[in-house]
């Protein structure tokens, strides 16, 4: 299997995963216009999945499909972070998750629109000012649940503790992201860090929330190994093809 | 949560320069920032709007129904106000 493939589905994973995540609240949010927003993340992530799916069909160039890649493989061959198949939890969880996760993805994108290849560079081009809605909407109301009523600043320190030492896998490069950024393909991690950690510093100190101190990150989930939550997500989310296979509707 | 916490506001949206706001509906949000993000996402999604106005529904004051008559039923027998008496020259558009 080549690196571009292989980057492809890394970033590509992380947008289906956590748009999947975001897709069982539709109809359960904790009020209607919350419920319409998380939808419409969910919409942007696996829109942007779709056209990466569609790419590293075409690289890997062995016959297959966008769905293919989405509805066949097992939890080993997905490469999303260990972040994004966190459980949806209580509003405090789901919003802290997506403040992490957009608080790495911005920046990444926006190194992306630098990209030699001219599929990841389009993605990016079209992604950021959607990944910049999704940050702006986890940031504030982490903000107005940190700095909201005494439950509320409970709750989302509970989530911001609980996902604390998921925040940080995103950043450490592996071989096949220093491959990418080499190539001129893919980001310097490095070179993100600092915007990061400055968004997460200002908001959740606006928030009135405390950062964790726990340097130790998991990680694994870029390589294919994960939490237990995958594995229920992949059920779910690929039923109807493994019971009923190349149905199409 | 209440309707204390989480007052209802109306929406008016404008779907392209030039025209005016017009009223799409309703919502509950704490403030007028939330209202603003709340009104993008569920009035704006199909490409509804350039632009969105938001405002608390207890600042709007309504004529009351039971006043119908008295504010509305004169109006319904001058027929001389609208201007429909003038003769057009041919050629003019948009009247």
């Amino acid at each position: 299997m080549n690196n571009l493939f292989d980057y492809t589905l890394r970033i590509a994973d992380n947008a289906l995963i956590l748009g999947h995540r975001l897709s069982e609240l539709c109809g359960h949010g904790p009020v209607l216009e919350q419920d319409i927003a998380m939808t419409n993340i969910a919409l942007d992530l696996v829109g942007q999945a779709r056209t990466l799916y569609q790419y590293a069909a075409e690289v890997q160039n062995a016959g297959k499909t966008e769905d293919d890649i989405a509805y066949l493989r097992d939890v080993y061959d997905f490469k999303n972070l260990l972040l994004v198949e966190q459980p949806n939890g209580d509003f405090a969880d789901t919003v802290v998750r997506q403040f992490f996760f957009s608080a790495f993805q911005l920046p990444f994108y926006e190194k992306l629109v630098h990209s030699k290849d001219d599929i990841l560079r389009g993605v990016a081009e079209k992604a950021v000012k959607e990944l910049a809605y999704h940050l702006r909407w986890s940031s504030e109301w982490l903000i107005r649940l940190g700095d909201g009523t005494a439950e509320s600043h409970q709750r989302a320190q509970k989530a911001v503790d609980n996902l604390w030492t998921y925040s940080g896998e995103a950043l450490i490069a592996d071989d096949l992201d220093n491959w990418a950024f080499t190539e001129g393909i893919g980001v310097d991690l490095e070179s993100i860090k600092t915007t990061f950690d400055k968004t997460i510093n200002d908001v959740l100190a606006e928030a009135t929330l405390v950062k964790p101190t726990a340097n130790y990150m998991q990680k694994g989930g870029k390589q294919g190994r994960h939490t237990e939550y995958l594995g229920y997500i992949l059920a779910e989310m690929q039923f109807m093809q493994r019971a009923y296979p190349n149905m199409a509707w | 949560m209440s309707n204390q916490e989480m007052p209802l506001w109306e929406v008016f949206i404008r779907s392209r320069q030039g025209l005016d706001h017009k009223h799409v509906g309703s919502l509950h949000a704490a403030d007028a920032t939330m209202a603003i993000e709340n009104a993008r996402d569920v009035y704006t999604r199909r490409q509804e709007g350039v632009s969105i106005w938001v405002v608390e529904s207890k600042h709007i004051t309504a004529s009351d129904p039971a006043d119908s008559d008295p504010l509305f039923e004169p109006a319904r027998d001058k027929a001389y106000r609208h201007p429909t008496f003038y003769e057009m020259p041919e050629g003019i558009k948009n009247i």
